[in-house]
């Protein structure tokens, strides 16, 4: 089974989020990383490949600016190869933007399925996974939390807001795995070496025959007006505790009514 | 003057307060808002949602065991060739939710504004406000393409407030089959049952994070919201490692909670936490490390070792018979 993984690249976490005050669109200085978002379903498409006995995992990602260490990483867990679009075009693109490219390169490929997180940790609109499924016409399962091969389909569960649905789906298919689903395995000092000389194919939108205008770049279809800091809660009282702060924590429920005043 | 569709998500034969925040949105926005419905005639009553202003709601029916973003998108598409154009879909940010916009956004080729917690018309044009990083900005941003545009909106993002106005009329819809994107089917459901208050509705939330140390501490959460009539709460490092199920996550991916009382033992507020928790009407923080952003915007912060306050609270409220309510 052959299945391509979508992986985002993010500033890592150690740089502070920035937006660019003219453009409005987040500043992406010093490196990229792998987003931990997506190392569960790198995890799990190796796991399904390993399973199935045969394929491997091919990492598709989009940037503006050729970045390719997070690539690095997924590659090093033990990813076959990867995919990058990258194009300074792509700077400022808006998630059906992100879609397309997406899409547009999953039909280059020969993937079984096409894995990606639920929701990114920088712009999380949760919503790139199952736009490129609309746009490829495939069915999606989002919010999974186990897959399971079966014969020419998938057995899932997806998560539900009051717990899960078992769902089947055929192939091919995309699948979008919350975070947290699976133990993400640690690359090898030789996964590591390896992913030196493993290859990544880098692409512009033109080789994949898209068209910029139809991507939606930066406030072509929508735009950031303002950013402002959140008005912040006032700061209340901090107190160390030395043996009987649940009293004041009781003196509080009751002034908020939640328990009441007498014994 | 505008016209504004809402998506009327329904759960257990029940509309989702989600969609009646939608409508309360749109009533400000629009002189004619309509919803989009789905399930079985008996199953709910969509008409209900004329107490919020909801004009006329398009019933998709049954979707069998489809899933719903392929089913529901393909019929609001189809509707947007037969109908006047609306000037904005709103959508709760449900997990089905989610996957009707996104379907939907492809579909039509209209990119979709995600996150959305407030919206107001200013120019003629809706713009929407965004908690992004977290909570800590709020961006506002608009559309700037051909319509409809396509909002994302938080649950509890709106209030609902109910106009008592007249019965929504009921229009049923046929929409053709969608083809291979309604591959996928559901072949059954599982509800986690809890005892007590639901923690999206529940007056106090009693949440647990890492610095609990271990699954067992977690009953300690359990039963002091069991005291205070509260629901047991979570944040995502002890779903993901497995010490409870994910509806109890509260959070940028689990559920946004606006309690009057949310307490927090042993989690230090990352900006994704704090996202679905600091509306809450009060909150109080315990933690040991007095510079964990939990504090920030605690109404009552304790600096301590959760495993000494805990208990001794548990055991205060036991002392005090207080398994019993004020009113
Ligand atoms: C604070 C903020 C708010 C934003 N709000 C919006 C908005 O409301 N509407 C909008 O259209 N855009 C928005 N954007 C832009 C959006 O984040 C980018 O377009 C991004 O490229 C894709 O969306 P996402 O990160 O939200 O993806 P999500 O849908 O959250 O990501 C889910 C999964 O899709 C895959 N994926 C996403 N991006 C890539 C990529 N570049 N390469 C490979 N795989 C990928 C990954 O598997 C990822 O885990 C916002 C950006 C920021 C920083
Ligand atoms: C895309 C994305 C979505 C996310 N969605 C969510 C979400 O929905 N909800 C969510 O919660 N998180 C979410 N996260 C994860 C979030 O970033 C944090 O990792 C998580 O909230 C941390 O959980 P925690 O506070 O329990 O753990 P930690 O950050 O490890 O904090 C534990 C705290 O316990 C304290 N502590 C330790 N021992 C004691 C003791 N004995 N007594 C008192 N205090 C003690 C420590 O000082 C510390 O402050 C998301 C992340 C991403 C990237």
């Amino acid at each position: 089974m052959n299945v391509a993984v979508c992986v985002k690249q993010i500033p890592s976490a150690e740089t502070p989020l920035a937006f660019d005050p003219t453009s409005k669109t987040l500043v992406r200085t010093g490196p990229l990383v792998l987003d931990e978002s997506d190392s569960f379903s790198v995890e799990m498409a190796l796991r399904l490949v390993e399973q199935s006995g045969g394929g491997d995992v091919t990492l598709i990602s989009v940037v503006p600016d050729g970045e390719t260490q997070g690539l690095r990483t997924a590659l090093a867990m033990g990813a076959a190869r990867a995919v990058l679009v990258s194009d300074p075009l792509l700077s400022g693109l808006d998630a059906l933007g992100t879609a397309k490219v997406l899409a547009a390169m999953v039909r280059r490929l020969d993937a079984d399925l096409v894995l990606a997180g639920t929701e990114s940790s920088d712009g999380y609109t949760g919503t790139v996974p199952v736009q490129m499924a609309e746009l490829l016409n495939y069915p999606a399962v989002s919010f999974v939390r186990h897959v399971e091969i079966s014969g020419d389909h998938l057995v899932t569960e997806r998560q539900t807001e009051e717990g899960f649905e078992e769902v089947t789906c055929p192939l091919p298919a995309v699948v979008s795995v919350t975070a947290g689903v699976v133990e993400v395995r640690y690359p090898s000092f030789k996964g590591i070496m390896a992913a030196k000389s493993k290859p990544v194919e880098v692409l512009t939108v033109a080789d994949l025959g898209l068209e910029a205008d139809s991507l939606g770049i930066a406030g072509a279809r929508q735009e950031v007006i303002a950013l402002e800091q959140a008005e912040l809660r006032p700061s209340g009282e901090i107190i160390t505790d030395s043996g009987d702060a649940f009293e004041t924590i009781v003196e509080r429920l009751v002034s908020w009514n939640i328990i009441s005043e007498h014994q | 003057m505008k016209t504004i569709w809402i998506l009327a998500e329904a759960r257990n034969g029940r509309i989702l307060p989600v969609a009646e925040e939608l409508a309360g949105a749109a009533r400000q926005l629009a002189s004619t808002v309509e919803a989009v419905g789905w399930g079985g005639a008996e199953a709910v009553d969509f008409a209900t949602l004329g107490t919020y202003d909801v004009s006329r709601v398009f019933r998709v029916g049954d979707l069998g065991d489809s899933l719903v973003g392929p089913r529901v998108a393909a019929a609001v598409g189809e509707m947007l060739e037969s109908h006047p154009k609306p000037d904005a879909i709103l959508v709760g940010a449900t997990y089905d939710g989610r996957d009707v916009a996104a379907r939907l956004s492809a579909k039509i080729d209209v990119p979709v504004l995600t996150n959305v917690i407030d919206l107001n018309e200013i120019d003629d044009a809706l713009v929407s406000t965004h908690a992004v990083f977290g909570g800590t900005v709020n961006a506002t941003a608009r559309f700037t393409g051909s319509g409809p545009g396509i909002f994302v909106v938080r649950p509890k993002s709106f209030e609902r407030g109910d106009t008592g106005g007249a019965a929504a009329e009921v229009v049923d819809i046929v929409a053709a089959d969608p083809g291979p994107s309604d591959g996928a089917r559901v072949v059954s459901r599982h509800v986690l049952t809890q005892d007590g208050p639901s923690l999206d509705s529940a007056e106090v939330v009693v949440a647990g994070g890492r610095g609990l140390g271990s699954k067992e501490n977690y009953r300690l959460i359990e039963e002091l919201a069991h005291l205070v009539h509260g629901a047991p709460g979570a944040s995502r490092a002890i779903v993901d490692a497995g010490w409870v199920p994910y509806s109890h996550q509260v959070g940028q991916t689990g559920k946004t909670v606006k309690p009057e009382v949310y307490l927090a033992f042993g989690i230090s507020g990352a900006t994704q936490h704090l996202v679905g928790m600091k509306d809450a009407k009060h909150i109080i923080a315990v933690d040991r490390d007095p510079s964990a952003p939990i504090f920030r915007v605690a109404d009552l912060g304790v600096v301590g070792d959760l495993a000494q306050v805990l208990p001794k609270l548990i055991e205060a409220l036991r002392a005090r018979g207080s398994h019993e309510s004020t009113n």
